[in-house]
């Protein structure tokens, strides 16, 4: 019952965070790269003000793998580096904290792009 | 007929299709809620496997962005897009998407200029102004933490 709730959350904040951005291209006219970029930013910044730890907690998933969650991960490795190493730490722990994702995603992409065809425009 | 802009703009609104923005926020909203529960899932079963929380949410991300770069090659990732918009976007699929994407069409630029330049089309500025909002709030964080230990 437990994992049920926790599956049902992450589907509703997830949704939500989608809709918000769905809002925003329909209305604003915000190109799709502009939006990753403002959630990406939002994410480390709603986490610094602590808004976003909470929200983590409530609904695991559907707070992480959206880009607001790349942002929260960011911030999160900032602190930890800072406590860990001083100021020096505001350099490194961005991006050692999201090194999975990032380092996954032009892995991946480079061989795809080596296996599969370019494809027609 | 002489009408002022206004009551043009009236009358075509009237006239035009109704939005489709309650449509699309419907579908963005079950697309980015399946694929969000798709990683609590990941995140149980990593978490069941008795990984540190840390780590499993980061393997649930390199599971995602993996799933959605074979899915971008396989060309069917676009026809989900199509009907998820934003709720295919704003997950790390779709950044995922975007870093694949621009590569395997670039590929007859060359493998520097074309597919190691493109692959960061979008990816670079997302990672440029997240890495600089993360510095920001690193200095932020250092001075609030230093002053609160002098309080």
């Amino acid at each position: 019952m437990e994992i049920f709730t926790g599956l049902l959350k992450a589907f509703v904040v997830g949704g939500l965070l989608c809709v918000i951005a769905q809002i925003l291209i329909d209305k604003t006219k915000l190109t799709p790269a502009r939006i990753l970029v403002t959630y990406v930013v939002a994410g480390v910044a709603l986490t610094g003000l602590g808004v976003y730890q909470p929200l983590v907690d409530f609904a695991g998933a559907g707070a992480t793998v959206p880009l607001t969650g790349f942002g929260y991960t960011l911030a999160k490795g900032v602190e930890k580096a800072v406590t860990e190493t001083g100021l020096l730490g505001a350099i490194t722990g961005g991006l050692t904290a999201t090194a999975a994702g990032i380092t996954a995603a032009m892995t991946f992409g480079f061989i795809a792009s080596v296996v599969f065809p370019s494809r027609p425009k | 007929m002489n009408r002022s802009n206004a009551e043009y703009k009236k009358y075509a609104d009237s006239h035009a299709k109704p939005s489709p923005i309650v449509a699309n926020c419907i579908k963005a909203f079950f697309i980015g809620g399946i694929i969000c529960t798709l990683g609590q899932l990941l995140f149980l079963v990593y978490s069941g496997l008795g990984m540190a929380e840390n780590n499993a949410r980061a393997l649930v991300s390199v599971s995602l962005i993996f799933l959605a770069v074979l899915l971008t090659g396989l060309d069917l990732f676009d026809n989900i897009a199509k009907v998820g918009g934003a709720g295919t976007l704003v997950p790390i699929t779709g950044f995922a998407n975007a870093v694949v994407s621009p590569a395997i069409d670039t590929k007859a630029e060359g493998w520097i200029l074309g597919v190691g330049a493109k692959l960061f089309t979008i990816a670079g500025p997302v990672i440029l102004y997240g890495t600089l909002a993360s510095v920001i709030y690193g200095v932020v964080y250092y001075i609030v933490t230093l002053v609160m230990g002098m309080i």
